[in-house]
């Protein structure tokens, strides 16, 4: 079997006045953790977007799971990588509840004219279990707050049983208690079901304990890769986020206080 | 008062495209409430007009020129929706006036009088024929089969375009279905409700049930069951004081409206006076 579950070959991405990705080549094999750190405006979404194929290519060939990438096909791919997507603009006035925005995410596999079944019924609660969502359930979902909100889509893309998961930042908006819940929860579901992840952060603290795989992304260009204890040197960091060596180490001396 | 009135057959004909135009238009309506553009509602009903217009001043069937029209119009917003450089509203603001455009400019090259315009500005469901019916009635079903038949890939593509399409759904398709059938409903009432008061039946008795509910499976059935009585009591005002039951049909869905507005369970705060607030201090 194909072990390469990702090949991205010189993708070229621009959006109107200028070129978010700038011919990035990346591979990613089967059952990979990788975390992608860079600083804001790097093009790190929209690698994402490439993988799941909501991007628009202008140049390269993007390979993900079997499918060869080309505008409008992308939606056969999407059913099988769940995405936890940076922003979501959510109505808060929607009358849905958060079992049901779960379910969502069973949708797009069940496909058209068929309804969820009682076994599907059982993967999305499963999924809000996962998160710690089972109580607020029943809830509208404009009634959370952003964390649970993050809790939701993460639930959402659990319940697509994917074979790849896609986190842009999932992190960013958890109280501290459940950003490490919620590392802890995806580390767990990549062990145990093996299943490929690529984990878009700021928190470089949590990169080493997690990710077999660092990628650096700086100006739409991938600038680093290896492994995270190689790759995260002060040097290295001070280079990426342009900033003077004593800085960082200054920095990240307070950021990493006990262990 | 009388109920003879009821056996006789333009009085059956109204009740019944009261029922399939209420129940088309309110469902509808849920689209165009949660997804935020209200005024596709009023812009399609001038595309459509328009349309008519057209067919009028050139002498082919108005209605076939009202449905050509609004199609036309939704396959133009559609896309500038979907791309998302212009908000729908804006989108939809500029295709109204160049519909509202259209309209005065067919009315204006019409020769003879302009009575079959007025109608269809005005509406009037007490002169329905056989033929409106079945129009009405062939919308009302495919617009309720298409919602329960899609209603998983609607609900996804209405809660979250880039949700859904995420999970794998063409939620552009769904967007410029929900277009099409707004179009094809609004052409399908214009002659029963009239192209300037169609707007309400389609955002109040939605309106309504958006007050009523945290459900959107319950929204498109309250939303149904609003319109229908919307139709059903303005023909009965419209039938025993002798007014134009476009404006009673409105009037009496802006009534419904206003109630549910008073009811709304979410505006109330709940239990909040049951528990003491000074609870769980450290
Ligand atoms: N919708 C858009 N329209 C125009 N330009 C965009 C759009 N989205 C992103 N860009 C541009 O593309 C570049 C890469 O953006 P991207 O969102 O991929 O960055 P990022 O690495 O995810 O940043 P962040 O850490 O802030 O999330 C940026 O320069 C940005 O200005
Ligand atoms: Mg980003």
């Amino acid at each position: 079997m194909d072990n390469e579950l990702i090949v991205i070959d010189n993708a070229v991405v621009s959006y109107r006045e200028d070129i978010a990705l700038r011919g990035v080549s990346l591979k990613v094999a089967r059952g990979e953790f990788i975390g992608i750190i860079g600083p804001n405006g790097a093009g790190k979404t929209t690698l994402l977007t490439v993988v799941n194929g909501m991007g628009k290519l202008l140049d390269g060939k993007v390979r993900v799971l079997g499918h060869y990438l080309t505008p409008g096909n992308g939606h056969s791919l999407r059913k099988k990588v769940g995405y936890v997507p940076q922003v979501q603009n959510i109505d808060p006035r929607m009358p849905i509840c958060v079992r049901e925005v779960v379910m969502i995410g069973r949708y797009g596999i069940l496909g058209l004219f068929r309804r969820p079944g009682k076994s599907d019924y059982e993967i999305v609660d499963e999924a809000l279990e996962l998160v710690g969502m089972s109580e607020l359930a029943q809830r509208p979902i404009g009634h959370l707050s952003g964390g649970e909100l993050q809790r939701v889509a993460i639930a959402r893309a659990l319940a697509q049983q994917p074979e790849l998961l896609l986190l842009d930042e999932p992190t960013a908006s958890l109280d501290w208690k459940a950003q490490s819940d919620i590392l802890e929860l995806v580390k767990m579901i990549h062990n145990t079901r093996f299943l490929t992840t690529l984990f878009v952060t700021h928190d470089l603290s949590c990169l080493p304990v997690a990710c077999d795989r660092v990628v650096l992304m700086k100006k739409g260009t991938i600038w680093g890769e290896g492994s995270p204890d190689e790759l995260l040197t002060d040097i290295n960091l001070s280079r990426l986020y342009d900033m003077p060596v004593s800085v960082v180490e200054k920095r990240r001396e307070k950021a990493l206080p006990v262990n | 008062m009388d109920f003879s009135i009821f056996g006789y057959q333009f009085m059956q004909n109204a009740i019944l495209s009261a029922f399939l135009g209420g129940i088309a238009c309110a469902t509808i309506g849920v689209f165009v409430v949660l997804m935020h553009m209200p005024f596709i509602g009023v812009c399609m009903a001038h595309a459509a007009f328009a349309g008519a217009l057209l067919g009028l001043w050139l002498g082919f069937n108005p209605l076939v020129g009202a449905f050509g029209v609004s199609l036309l119009s939704a396959a133009i917003i559609g896309p500038l929706a979907d791309r998302g450089e212009l908000s729908p509203e804006t989108s939809i603001g500029v295709i109204f006036s160049l519909m509202l455009g259209l309209a005065f400019l067919f009315m204006g090259l019409m020769p003879g009088t302009k009575s079959g315009a007025l109608e269809l500005l005005w509406g009037s469901i007490l002169t329905n024929t056989r033929s409106d019916i079945i129009l009405l009635g062939i919308v009302a079903v495919v617009v309720v089969s298409l919602v329960f038949l899609f209603f998983k890939e609607i609900q996804a593509t209405i809660f979250n375009r880039d949700t859904a399409l995420a999970v794998g759904i063409p939620a552009a398709l769904f967007l410029y279905g929900i277009l099409f059938l707004t179009g094809a409903t609004i052409t399908a009432s214009l002659r029963s409700i009239g192209g300037l008061l169609i707007f309400s039946l389609i955002l109040n008795p939605a309106a309504a049930a958006y007050q009523l509910t945290y459900n959107m499976k319950k929204m498109f059935l309250l939303s149904a069951a609003f319109g229908v009585l919307s139709g059903w009591v303005g023909l009965l005002f419209s039938y025993f004081f002798n007014l134009p039951s476009g404006a009673t049909i409105v009037v009496t869905s802006s009534v419904i409206f206003l109630i549910a507005v008073v009811f709304s369970p979410k505006r109330k705060v709940k239990g909040w006076q049951s528990k003491p607030l000074q609870e769980e201090q450290p």
